[in-house]
């Protein structure tokens, strides 16, 4: 029997382009298992998957909506990441930013939008940045590894939330755990009229070109870059690589709270402890999908968004449960991570 | 206040449960220098698939087995990327996670629609060992997985600390290089680690759908597993610890909940966070003197 193994050979160029494609199609090929075990065709359900949400244009405007929070934390991820900090906390980072705003926009009910606005945005930034910082003094500090101090404080931040909505900000005409409504000038402005596409979609547009400008046009993003491609090689060429992680955590902090201040003020108007669905680890995917670049991690989050909006088309249309979109997300996440690495061996017979 | 005491510990016993299994799988994992972090979604899967081959056997015994045929099936898919391929660990174990817990809803959907009554089982009843002894007779009266879960905390002792494979799971844990060139199979052994790690974790879940609940409920798992890589820190990978950490949660978290029952005003969850500040604040102590296995988080490959 002939015998094959693995082999370690350079990738040429062409084939990181060609990795998100087959990744999708490879995807595609597994989960179309689990289509056919709930009983539906899968090329119905692909269609119903990623042709539908775009016909029309009140889906297409939903599919936005659903990129604009993992725009923002797929950049807070490739922020912190490309610097060789493995921030997995988005999502608490998202929440506290969330808290921030929702103290805004339910307090200050005299000022006009263009004061409120940028000051919940600002502390909303503050506050990712906050829920970030004690992990990043860990880990520069002490050597705490910053997966596991980043991770627990995403459950932390979940049970100060549930302490606030049970506690000093329980609803209280209807003892609903939501915060406070916030006033018609803390909301966030719809773009479009009769679609739920809001500013928060502009402002994670106008960050992306921020972001790629510091990443990949300043002094600042290549001592990013070289401390995330190898901590002992940056330190040799004179970078304080302390210093560049703890700001990249921190920023990257910042722009997962943005996440949160966009959701509250541009969706739900008030604190409620479901306010992400998982936003903060899906950026993590979306991160990885765009190869830690801010333009690559815009596509992945709008087509994640299309899988999201998609989901529930084909739940609607054919009776698939709508975690199939689930199911899409975190096999595509396997997939690209495998071939990411793959991509570097050729199979030879022996 | 006997009575109250005796109540306490015995609740104690059942909440520890679910974290000894899962956290001795974790420490298979770490020991063998992998950090899983599919332990969340594995221990869901495994409250999800012992729950519904319960359900559909009408054995809840089968229910267990086919929670740890699932947990080794997510720890095999974990070595896969992490083992052979070196994908980098946090990415790959997280995503581990999003894939077991969606593949569990799905499954979930798919199989018991979405009726409006939660499907349920008749869950396992609890041993009594002592049942003529009125203190004795009530701390006893626990669930099988429960004593098993004790029964394990020597036996993983005695696998880790006496045996061959113990040896070289912890050698590979610590200095893949020299395990290799010793003669022994590094990818071979993390496979095996992290298999026997996802059958624990998996049977962990079960105990929470097949024993405590008898029903699955999609937030049935509720963070358990994160706690158990803050317990795994915390009890420095060593097994008996383990259980003195998984006891120590424990008895916070019940007497948390009796607490709430006499009425007294405390935010429950100051307790339900405790664990988590804990673990923090003793990563800070500990600070470089965590005694992590040497190998954790780093790929092993073989020039």
């Amino acid at each position: 029997m002939a015998k094959f193994r693995l082999e370690r050979a350079p990738a040429p160029m062409w084939t990181k382009a060609l990795i998100p494609i087959v990744a999708v199609l490879v995807t595609f090929i597994i989960t179309s298992i689990f289509i056919i075990m709930a009983g539906a065709n899968p090329f119905e359900a692909y269609y119903n998957f990623i042709i539908v949400p775009l016909s029309s244009q009140f889906s297409a405007l939903e599919v936005l909506v659903k990129a604009t929070p993992l725009i923002f934390t797929g950049l807070a991820v490739t922020f912190a990441f490309a610097a060789g900090y493995y921030n997995i906390g988005a999502e608490g980072q998202l929440y506290a930013g969330a808290v921030a705003a929702a103290w805004v926009g339910a307090t200050f009910t005299n000022l006009p939008s263009i004061v409120v606005v940028p000051l919940m945005l600002v502390l909303g930034f503050a506050g990712g940045m906050l829920w970030a910082l004690l992990p990043a003094l860990l880990k520069v500090k002490l050597k705490v590894d910053e997966v596991v101090t980043t991770l627990l404080m995403n459950s932390i931040i979940m049970y100060i939330i549930s302490a606030l909505l049970n506690g000093p900000w329980r609803d209280p005409e209807t003892g609903w755990p939501k915060s406070p409504e916030f006033f018609e000038a803390a909301r966030f402005i719809q773009i479009i009229p009769r679609s739920r596409l809001h500013l928060g979609f502009v402002i994670a547009l106008v960050l992306v070109v921020i972001v790629f400008l510091i990443i990949k046009r300043t002094p600042f993003g290549l001592q990013m870059r070289a401390a995330g491609a190898s901590k002992a090689g940056a330190m040799f060429a004179g970078i304080n690589v302390n210093r560049t992680m703890l700001i990249a955590a921190l920023v990257s902090g910042g722009i997962a709270g943005l996440a949160g201040v966009s959701e509250i003020a541009g969706i739900h108007y008030h604190l409620i402890s479901e306010l992400s669905g998982g936003y903060g680890y899906t950026g993590i995917i979306v991160a990885t999908l765009g190869g830690l670049n801010p333009i690559g991690a815009t596509v992945a989050a709008l087509f994640i968004g299309l899988i999201d909006t998609g989901a529930q088309t084909v739940s609607r249309v054919l009776g698939v449960p709508v975690y199939l979109g689930d199911v899409v997300q975190s096999t595509l996440l396997l997939v690209t991570l495998s071939m990411l690495l793959l991509q570097n061996y050729r199979i030879k017979r022996i | 206040m006997g009575d109250f005491i005796v109540d306490i510990i015995a609740a104690t016993l059942r909440i520890a449960t679910p974290l000894i299994f899962a956290t001795l799988g974790e420490l298979f994992c770490e020991r063998a220098g992998i950090l899983n972090l599919g332990i969340e979604g594995t221990m869901f899967f495994g409250a999800f698939s012992g729950f519904t081959a319960a359900s559909l056997s009408g054995s809840l015994w089968v229910g267990v087995l086919t929670a740890l045929v699932g947990g080794m099936l997510s720890g095999w898919l974990m070595s896969l990327l992490s083992v052979r391929l070196g994908v980098n660990q946090h990415v790959s174990g997280l995503g581990i996670t999003l894939l077991m817990t969606a593949l569990a809803l799905f499954g979930f959907r798919v199989i018991f629609g979405e009726s409006r009554v939660l499907p349920s089982i008749t869950p396992f009843s609890q041993l009594s060992i002592f049942p003529n002894s009125p203190v004795l007779g009530e701390i006893f009266s626990q669930y099988t997985l429960t004593y098993i879960a004790i029964a394990l905390i020597p036996i993983v002792w005695w696998v880790v600390f006496r045996t061959n494979f113990g040896l070289n799971l912890r050698s590979v844990g610590d200095n893949p290089e020299a395990t290799d060139a010793a003669g022994i199979n590094v990818y071979r052994l993390r496979t095996i680690a992290l298999v026997i790690g996802g059958a624990l974790m998996g049977v962990g879940g079960a105990f929470l759908s097949v024993a405590q609940l008898g029903s699955f409920t999609f937030g049935i798992v509720a963070g358990r597993g994160w706690v158990c890589i803050a317990l795994i820190i915390f009890a420095n990978w060593h097994p008996v610890k383990v259980l003195w950490g998984a006891l120590l949660f424990g008895s916070v978290q019940a007497l948390q909940s009796r607490l709430q029952l006499t009425g007294i005003k405390l935010p429950y969850e100051l307790f339900m966070a405790l664990p988590y500040v804990v673990t923090i604040l003793a990563l800070t102590l500990a600070g470089r003197n965590a005694s992590y296995p040497a190998a954790l988080l780093k790929p092993y490959k073989r020039e």
